[in-house]
């Protein structure tokens, strides 16, 4: 640790949550005035938790409740923030129970589920958590001892006196710890003083999932709910016109069916309001099964929509979109984006000379990528649960951004969002998608309408043609090679709908001396948006694909080829900025060629290697590949990791996993397509999912060693897996891959 | 409404449902048996896989009436303490990531093992391949089914 690591201040609306400086001892002192205060017992010996803080609640028996402010789709935080608290807290594992928080904003920082930043942004605020409640029932027992609380030792639940003897239980001190003044200063852990941090903890939910208990937003019932569905325009560029409602109300099981409209006209959209269809037929009954069968036969009519703008909210800046109309198809966005690319683009980031380095290099390399939209494809399909009374609004379900969702279900329904409970469930599945949680204030409308709490359930159909899809993006990259085959221009020009890809100071802005990063976009009316890392996906996938043949014309080997990259922006950086560090970069590509043994695997083995930068941690992976069933896979796959502190290690290895598994199967099989705006694939049986027996063999996942505050694992591990298997295939068909789905070019050949 | 007399994790139920109703929908809205998930509807995903007489079954796509005296186990009939030598392995290897798969992909392990208790990896993969888990935990679920299968 360095000391500006340390040296911050986070402030939390109207107050200063905490500052931090270097401690001489090594640890890290921390002031603060705490968040949620705590709540003093009476002396009556119930069994009621105690709070000490907004995260911990300690009962009498010594259960310690551990709250997790962020939402849980699988990412293991109600696992391994219970873990930071319970570390610095000195508590026993075995006494910790998890439980999700609702949407608390006076008691929690950052109830955000997104941009792999959950551990990141939530590690000092939980470790301040642990100590403080630590401390106050050091404080508690010094008082009852009569001793310094600097002569005081806990471990394992259990506050010690050596030398007087004294020992008691956190139950025991907890009702007198809630009465004591936190000091404005206490020392945190040093990393090397860890005891659970680093050490694998098996899910605290893992019972639970495995038995079936009701966990999802799915599962969530109250007495006297009510079952809600909906049909949305069968088109992007559609919306509705009218409904035979009459003949619906009349079905068996339905109570009621009207048309319903998710937004108020003066309602200004923020970032994260994503939805094409907000004028829509809800249809609610007793029973699920009635209303899907309500749904399938309702005549609607739809009309076009026209091109139109919208204001918007861009995270407290004001600014105006336009939403086309016209009923978009993929065959059309693919020639216009190849058009767009023969355009003159805007320029993002010159450095040096870029037309004359290419003008006199030895060897020019020119390449273009493409790749469709994707589907989010929860396994839990989009849910919520909602009711609306005279004194408020109670929603409860799966969502991983409750403080974006709030204003516009709180102006929805006309209540001020104080009056707004927002319970999170476990969610099955996020990966971006239910960052846009539109379906809550769909519930609570229809609930407010029908005056019953009610679920709305999406139908896998529903999930899959409202989607907010990754954005289909163009990429054309250039490179140029001196007589000694170093790589002296670089160009990258990227396209989309409705965005480019480009982060124009990424790798390998830094490395090269002419370097050149253009981009535009074109616009659309079909909805996108987060896909674990949707733009660094594409160009993890794209760039580093790029880079194995640029290697192979340099006569270099893949690995050696980057690793000269990064010494180059070490040594001589080019241009003012880029934003990756480089011997971190580099530090995974060498920690997966040793862990893979990749100058000594056989050359009948075919491998591929891959890294990227994003979202604060570094990737790298390599592939082998095999054939089964006359077709390449995916055999082997290494993986290394550069995430800093690694709070829990089995969890931190599942999530690379699942981002290897993830990614292998989005660039195989992932395609989402329109014909007029419909989307062509709306169920499983026409969009493809990578299956168990198309996964690899083995995934062997490392983690490099540091001392570093944690970054997430979320997004990072997904974008390099692309490439290092389109990498590996080359080495096994001879073949060179521009476009996904991967599997079409597959299986022509 | 017909009524039918359903036999489920060993007990009979009486449930008031259209003929054409899912056994999913009955499980989860009339017997408040939600460790069956809704995943596609249409028998491509294996997210609602119960047993039918100890076969593994899409429930989403097995009609109420079709039922008869056959012998449906669910996920919360598996064991009786969640204690199946899969759920204890499940847990012990960390299988699950968001986890809504899960209990369908126990399910349908439990089927296979009770039919094969050898499986190879092929014939894991042909008996689970109807079971997608977005989270991709695959590679976990094949070591946590060769566990069991070896102990």
């Amino acid at each position: 640790m360095t000391a500006n690591h340390l040296k911050f201040v986070t402030s939390h609306g109207r107050r200063q949550f905490l500052k931090a400086s270097v401690a001489s001892a090594g640890g890290l002192m921390i002031s603060f005035s705490w968040l949620g205060t705590a709540t003093a017992m009476d002396e009556s010996k119930d069994s009621t938790p105690v709070k000490l803080n907004s995260y911990l609640y300690v009962a009498p028996d010594g259960t310690i409740t551990a709250m997790v402010p962020n939402p849980e789709f699988g990412q293991n935080v109600m696992t391994s923030m219970p873990m930071i608290l319970a570390e610095e807290m000195d508590a026993d594992w075995s006494h910790i129970i998890a439980k999700q928080a609702e949407y608390q904003p006076d008691e929690f920082e950052r109830q955000f589920t997104g941009g792999s930043q959950s551990i990141r942004r939530g590690w000092q605020s939980l470790r301040m958590a642990g100590a403080g409640a630590k401390h106050m029932l050091l404080m508690a027992a010094a008082a009852k001892w009569q001793v310094p609380t600097a002569q005081l030792t806990a471990k394992n639940s259990v506050i010690s006196h050596t030398a007087t003897g004294n020992s008691a239980t956190f139950g025991e001190l907890a009702a007198d710890a809630a009465l004591m003044q936190l000091p404005s200063d206490i020392t945190l852990k040093a990393n090397t003083d860890f005891s659970l941090i680093g050490q694998s903890q098996t899910n605290v939910e893992g019972h639970k999932i495995v038995t079936g208990k009701p966990l999802f937003g799915i599962d969530y019932k109250s007495k006297d709910m009510l079952i809600a569905g909906l049909v949305h325009a069968p088109a992007f560029g559609k919306t509705l016109k009218d409904a035979d409602l009459a003949s619906i109300k009349e079905m068996p099981g339905i109570t009621d069916a009207f048309i319903l409209e998710s937004t108020t006209p003066d309602y200004v959209k923020s970032y994260f309001d994503t939805s094409a269809f907000t004028k829509i037929v809800a249809i609610v009954g007793e029973k699920t099964w009635s209303v899907i069968k309500a749904k399938r036969a309702l005549k609607a009519q739809w009309e076009d929509i026209k091109t139109h703008k919208e204001p918007l909210n861009r995270f407290g800046t004001m600014t105006e979109i336009t939403v086309p109309g016209g009923l978009e198809s993929t065959s059309e966005h693919r020639k216009q984006m190849e058009a767009l690319l023969e355009s003159e683009l805007p320029i993002l980031r010159t450095d040096g000379e870029p037309d004359k380095a290419f003008a006199n290099a030895a060897k020019v390399l020119e390449r273009t990528y493409y790749a469709p939209y994707l589907a989010h494809n929860t396994m839990e399909p989009m849910n919520f649960y909602g009711h609306v009374t005279k004194d408020g609004v109670h929603v409860a379900g799966p969502l991983q951004a409750p403080g974006m969702i709030s204003p516009w279900v709180a102006e929805r329904t006309g209540f001020s969002q104080d009056k707004v409970r927002i319970e999170v469930t476990r969610m099955g599945g996020g990966f971006g998608r239910r960052a846009y949680s539109h379906y809550l204030v769909e519930a609570a409308a229809i609930s407010a309408q029908v005056n019953r709490p009610v679920k709305l359930i999406y139908t896998r159909e529903d999930d899959m043609t409202n989607g907010i899809y990754r954005p289909t993006y163009m990429v054309r990259f250039k490179a140029g090679l001196d007589a000694n085959n170093r790589l002296i221009a670089y160009q990258v020009d990227g396209v989309g709908v409705p965005e480019h890809s480009i982060h124009e100071h990424r790798f390998p802005a830094g490395a090269v001396d002419n370097y050149l990063a253009r981009g535009d976009a074109i616009e659309s009316n079909i909805t996108t948006g987060a896909f674990r890392a949707p733009r660094s996906n594409f160009m993890g996938a794209s760039e580093q694909t790029f880079l194995d043949e640029v290697a192979e014309l340099a006569g270099a080997d893949p690995i050696d080829f980057r690793i000269a990259l990064f010494e180059k922006a070490l040594s001589n950086p080019v241009g003012e900025k880029y934003d990756y560090d480089a011997a971190r970069y580099a530090g995974v590509l060498k920690l997966v060629r040793e862990k893979s043994g990749w100058d000594t695997m056989p050359a009948s083995m075919h491998k591929g290697v891959a890294a990227y930068y994003c979202h604060n941690s570094y990737a790298a992976h390599v592939v082998t590949t095999t054939v089964k069933n006359g077709l390449p896979k995916a055999d082997k796959v290494f993986s290394a990791l550069d995430c800093g502190v690694v709070v829990n290690p089995i969890a931190a290895s599942n999530m690379v996993q699942g981002a290897v598994v993830d990614g292998i199967g989005n660039a195989m099989y992932g395609e989402m397509t329109f014909t007029n705006g419909q989307p062509d694939k709306q169920n499983f049986d026409r969009y493809r999912m990578i299956r168990i027996d198309e996964a690899p063999a083995s995934i062997d996942v490392h983690f490099v060693k540091s001392n570093i505050d944690p970054t997430g694992l979320g997004e990072p591990p997904f974008p390099p897996i692309f490439a290092a298997l389109t990498n590996a295939l080359y080495q096994q068909t001879g073949k060179r891959f521009y476009e996904q789905p991967l599997i079409k070019q597959l299986e022509q050949s | 409404m017909p009524t039918y007399n359903i036999n489920i994790n060993g007990k009979s139920h009486q449930v008031d449902a259209d003929a054409d109703t899912p056994l999913l929908w009955v499980l989860r809205d009339d017997l408040d048996m939600p460790g069956t998930k809704f995943g596609c509807g249409i028998a491509m995903c294996g997210a609602c896989t119960v047993h039918l007489n100890g076969n593994a079954v899409r429930s989403c796509s097995l009609p109420v009436s079709a039922i008869g005296s056959n012998e449906v186990t669910t996920i919360e009939g598996l064991s009786e303490n969640g204690d199946h030598p899969l759920q204890k392995v499940w847990i012990e290897q960390d299988v699950a990531q968001c986890g809504y798969c899960q209990t369908g992909q126990i399910m349908n392990a439990a089927a296979l093992l009770k039919q094969n208790p050898n499986p190879d990896d092929a014939a894991i993969e042909a008996a689970m391949k109807g079971n997608i888990c977005r989270c991709g935990t695959y590679v976990r679920i094949k070591n946590a089914i060769k566990s069991v299968a070896k102990a």
